[in-house]
């Protein structure tokens, strides 16, 4: 990134001549292939495909994540330069010599009087397609013996493309970020407000790069953003307390608002109407409802033992089992109780398959009650795979002992027993194993903190 | 709900009865087909959802019809989608979806498109006009497309958008794509077909609506910034699964005008179920009628078990075996000791005497039921503010205290008028307004709604006069009560004595056999079902199932299977197979002449079964040994 914030727009400028350069002449065969390559929202599709349109001329834009099939890339392609009657032609699942074949015979028959251009729309897709593909596609003037190019879009480096076969290399260009000083502000102020004047628009987008330029690039969300908190930025004008001059009190008004829109960058949570109803309510509610406030789920009463059950034997060594659920274990001698490669704390490793009979004998010796093995049991086991607390592991077709990974948090668990919880007994399994791992590792701060809560219950 | 259609009944009645021999039996059936269909009825045409599904059609039509004039939008391409939260009770999602799939296409768009993870190579045609194929291939890297098929021409893919933008369909109706369980969905997928759909949601209005169980960050978890930020992400909460059962539970339990009743085991049974299990309203409904069917089926009288005029009809008309069949209820029996003895050979001797004070008796019980909800819904109204909810804090669980044991007897009761006691006057009195309202609306026991009216008053006529502070302290001291205590006391008490009059448990109520159905046990056995406990059942005591008496010990005359799991019980965690053959050989020649040729061929079939049925598989430890699968033995 530090190299390429010194790009400035004129850059950019200097990029797209170039870019131009090489559509200049159209009556002359152009370079074979065009690899454009930058991050999202730099503007690669949009300016190639205004030059297109703008300079008129004959292309085919496919979008990759479309193409399920090559065949679906050679027929998009065929009916965008000679029509949907030569695309017809096309046999039912088209090979990458049928399409050589069938654009040979197209241009025999209409001759290209400019370059025609391929453009292809996250390109990346393609290396997941036939492998052949690529470098055919990369030398397809050769193949086919027409005046045609095709121009790769990718948010990804040529490097990560090149087939280990080696093929034709393309010609590369770099869309640079936009820098913060002109170019964002100039893009951004382009859909200002009718009802105000651009200036004022200009300035609130100053402010607002302020806050967020060192969190977010990201050209759509600053977008986004732009238009969800600019009715607040207006408030003040429209109330009549301020002047469009008065800089100073505009942004002491938004600046609040700002911030606290700051906690909820890319997550995109809630939709502007919601915003803008948020806003308006939140002088009776003091903290912002939003998605991510990790919003409570209901479950069964024996559905939260069972995940706790599955937390439990997720991140404690089986070993343990016998010494945190059993109430008469026998005497573990304390110096080699724990191997060498147990003594990194599961936290940070992940959760652990188990398989179900583990689970089910933990559950049993979590739940004050006795349990009769019912099927309704299990089949919360299957529930809560589907709703994805639980992940199974391995074959969904493995019939006997499959095996499970819990994939909750642990504050989702200790939210679960806190309202579970009444028998102190299930905390202090919780809290014992949580201990005996941060014994271990006790540079790792969260588990504290998180113990600290057990006691605190 | 009273309007339970009696003319409609009454020919269905007698069409039915002329095809059926027995009148009796069909009588039941006739009742329990009405009943059910009630209950159909009632939960059917819940307006629970109403406003979350109204409000989501607000929102459909906002963005499906007025998307031109949200410039900014279109250019970003976002598609506007609806977060629905559902709750973790799946089994009840469908019916949500159902009728929101209803409503959409009555009054928003014809174009909706619901989508099911598991069915997602399948193909949908909905509407003649417009046919969205959705092909969602689940393969790692494989998307999706969406053809749009128009009535005349089929236009296959590129030439969708121009086919559609040509023709004279109606740009502005919206496609709505339902996804029913949103968690389920393979990411990819997913996020391919929403980058597609917003390729094209220029000349094709998506709306997306996700059903979603859990919670709304599954939307983050699932899908990356990229696609989510094409997404315009509206939340709508539907309503929680428990005040669903808290309506289900008003409309077909605490319901005077609904026969068919259930004892307090029953409906902790079927609430245990909801509660600890599943939560799903649907379940809790087919446990409701799974014991109608019980009860129709298992008790002769509950041909009484329907509507009051229906019901005094039929004890007009009991056979003699019916007579006898009251006689020996034993809410009859308490009834007739507490009789005169005159009276009580009457009773037992006179069938007709018998069915004219079986009418009365029915009458009662009527008249018991009519009074009974009004009143516990009065005295839920008053206990369940109170700190700690010593009543409980659903009316359900007051419900079920009032018909298991005399309420005024229990500590909890004693704690709630305790509390009662000592609430202060603009409290009291805005519960009692409620109970007032709640007593209005039966529009019965006119008697009591008079008498808490005249409460009311008095209490507020009371203002002004108890502001002296300096006399309450003086009567404090002296330990006597103010005007208001003595008020509230003697409210308190009222309130007391309705309990006692008319909260009293349904089982001493004279006949109830007839309404209620008890037994917990069998429907604990068929719905909480332990398909483990009932194999392992079936393989020890196989003469449960066959109608014979148990030895006890291994007989030759069981099935091969249960001896062989009988001689399995008794092995380790290995099993030695030469001596399970021995021990099997054994045991069938202690049986006089019997085919000994075949001993090893049953044998091996018998422990391929246990095999099958999940007791042993074969190990790699010891050849001729096999692993036991389940815990215990020695």
């Amino acid at each position: 990134m530090s190299h390429q914030k010194s790009f400035q727009y004129a850059d950019l400028l200097s990029v797209l001549e170039r870019v131009v350069d090489i559509m200049s002449a159209p009556d002359q065969y152009s370079y074979p292939s065009v690899f454009i390559y930058g991050h999202r929202a730099t503007g690669k599709s949009h300016v190639v495909l205004s030059i297109m349109k703008d300079l008129e001329l004959p292309h085919a834009s496919v979008d990759c994540v479309e193409c399920v099939s090559s065949g679906l890339l050679f027929h998009q392609v065929l009916s965008a330069f000679f029509g949907p009657d030569a695309a017809a032609l096309l046999p039912r699942c088209p090979s990458l010599s049928d399409f050589v074949r069938l654009y040979k015979q197209m241009s025999s028959n209409s001759p290209a009087t400019q370059t025609r251009y391929i453009i292809l729309d996250r390109a990346e897709r393609m290396r997941d397609m036939d492998f052949s593909l690529l470098p055919a596609l990369l030398r397809l003037q050769e193949l086919v013996n027409d005046n045609v190019t095709v121009i790769l879009l990718s948010e990804i480096v040529w490097e990560k493309f090149r087939p280990n076969t080696g093929c034709f290399e393309p010609l590369l260009f770099h869309f640079p970020d936009y820098s913060k000083g002109k170019s964002l502000v100039q893009i951004l102020s382009w859909d200002h407000h009718p009802s105000y004047t651009p200036e004022l628009y200009a300035s609130y987008i100053n402010i607002l790069l302020g806050v967020f330029f060192s969190v977010c690039r990201d050209l759509r969300e600053l977008r986004h953003l732009a238009v969800l908190n600019f009715s607040k930025f207006c408030e003040p004008l429209e109330k009549g307390e301020a002047k469009e001059s008065d800089i100073h009190k505009l942004w002491k008004n938004i600046e609040p608002h700002l911030q606290r829109a700051m906690q909820t960058v890319y997550l995109r949570e809630v939709s502007s109407v919601q915003w803008e109803q948020q806003q308006m309510d939140e002088k009776e509610a003091t903290t912002l409802r939003v998605l991510s406030a990790h919003a409570h789920i209901e479950l069964p009463y024996y559905s939260k033992f069972l995940l706790i059950a599955a937390y439990l034997a997720s991140f404690n060594p089986a070993r343990t089992d016998r010494r945190f659920f059993l109430k008469s274990h026998g005497k573990i001698r304390k110096t080699n109780f724990l191997k060498k490669h147990e003594k990194t704390s599961n936290h940070l490793l992940g959760p652990k398959p188990f398989p179900l009979d583990r689970l089910m004998a933990i559950f049993y010796s979590v739940v004050d009650s006795r349990v009769a093995p019912t099927a309704s049991v299990f089949s919360q086991i299957s529930s809560l795979v589907t709703l994805q607390l639980l992940s199974q592991v391995g074959h969904d077709d493995q019939l006997d002992s499959p095996k499970y990974k819990c994939s909750v948090s642990l504050d989702f668990i200790l939210a679960i027993s806190r309202c579970v919880c009444v028998c102190v007994r299930l905390l202090d399994l919780l809290a014992l194993s949580l201990v005996i791992q941060s014994q271990v590792v006790r540079q790792e701060r969260s588990l504290f903190t998180a113990v600290s809560n057990l006691h605190l219950l | 709900m009273g309007n339970c259609s009696n003319e409609h009944r009454g020919t269905s009645f007698s069409a039915s009865a002329a095809s059926l021999s027995n009148p009796l039996i069909c009588s039941s059936i006739n009742t329990f087909f009405f009943l059910d269909k009630y209950i159909f009825s009632q939960v059917i045409q819940d307006q629970l959802n109403k406003k979350v599904l109204d409000s989501l059609a607000e929102f459909i039509k906002k963005h499906g019809l007025g998307c031109s004039s949200d410039n900014w939008r279109q250019r970003a391409r976002e598609i506007p989608t609806a977060a629905l939260m559902l709750g973790v009770n799946v089994p009840d999602h469908a019916m949500t979806f159902r009728s929101l799939c209803n409503l959409l296409q009555d009054s928003v768009t014809p174009f909706v498109v619901s989508v099911h993870a598991k069915e997602c190579a399948g193909t949908f045609e909905r509407d003649p006009v417009l046919v969205i194929n959705l092909t969602l291939v689940c393969q790692a890297t494989l998307t999706i497309r969406i053809i749009g098929l128009l009535q005349k021409c089929t236009q296959v893919f590129p030439q969708r958008t121009e086919s559609l933008t040509n023709s004279d369909l109606p740009q502005s109706l919206p496609v709505v794509v339902i996804f029913k369980d949103f968690e389920a969905f393979n990411s990819q997928v997913l996020q391919d077909f929403i980058l597609i759909c917003s390729r094209y949601t220029q000349e094709l209005p998506f709306i997306f609506i996700f059903g979603i169980a859990t919670s709304p960050s599954a939307i983050q978890h699932r899908l990356p910034h990229s696609v989510s930020s094409l997404l315009c992400i509206e939340v709508f909460h539907s309503l929680s699964c428990t005040q669903h059962l808290a309506s289900v539970f008003d409309k077909l339990i605490l319901n005077s005008q609904f026969p068919f009743k259930l004892s307090s085991r029953v409906i902790q049974v079927l609430v245990g179920i909801f509660l600890y299990h599943d939560f799903s309203v649907q379940n809790f409904v087919k446990g409701l009628q799974f014991s109608m069917l019980e009860h129709f089926k298992s008790q002769p009288l509950s041909m009484l078990c329907c509507q009051k005029q229906e019901a005094l009809l039929s004890a007009k008309t009991l056979s003699k075996k019916n007579v006898e069949r009251i006689r020996h209820l034993p809410s009859f029996m308490r009834y007739v000791e507490t009789q005169e003895p005159q009276e009580q050979v009457q009773l037992l001797t006179n069938d007709e005497h018998v069915k004219e004070v079986c009418q009365q008796l029915l009458k009662n019980l009527h008249k018991y039921h009519k009074n009974y909800y009004p009143i516990l819904q009065c005295l839920h109204s008053l206990t369940s503010s109170l700190p700690k909810f010593p009543l409980g804090k659903h009316i359900r669980e007051l419900h079920v205290s009032c018909i298991e044991k005399n309420l005024w007897e229990t500590e909890e009761y004693d704690s709630a008028l305790q509390l009662l006691r000592i609430l202060a006057k603009d409290e009291l009195v805005a519960a009692l307004r409620k109970c007032a309202e709640i007593l209005k609306s039966t529009k019965i026991l006119q008697n009591v709604l008079q008498q808490l009216e005249d409460f009311i008053g008095r209490l507020e006529a009371l203002e002004g006069k108890s502001e002296t502070t300096l006399l309450e302290k003086e009567s404090r001291r002296t330990k006597r009560m103010n005007p208001y205590e003595v008020l509230r006391s003697q409210v308190i008490e009222f309130i007391d004595s309705l309990v006692r009059e008319y909260l009293t448990p349904a089982e001493l109520q004279p006949l109830n056999e007839v309404c209620y159905y008890s037994s917990s046990g069998v429907l604990r056995q068929r719905l909480n079902v332990t398909p483990r406990t009932s194999i392992q059942a079936a393989l020890s005591h196989p003469f449960y199932y066959f109608l014979k008496t148990d030895a006890g010990t291994i007989s030759s005359a069981a099935p091969d299977l249960c001896i062989v799991y009988k001689l399995h019980l008794e092995c380790g965690r290995l099993i030695n197979l030469y001596d399970w053959l021995e021990a099997f050989v054994t045991v069938m020649s202690a049986a006089e002449d019997q085919d000994t040729n075949s001993e090893d061929a049953r044998f091996i079939q018998a422990v391929s079964e246990m095999e099958f049925l999940g007791f042993i598989k074969s190990t790699k430890q010891k050849t001729d040994h096999v692993a036991r699968l389940t815990w215990g033995g020695c």
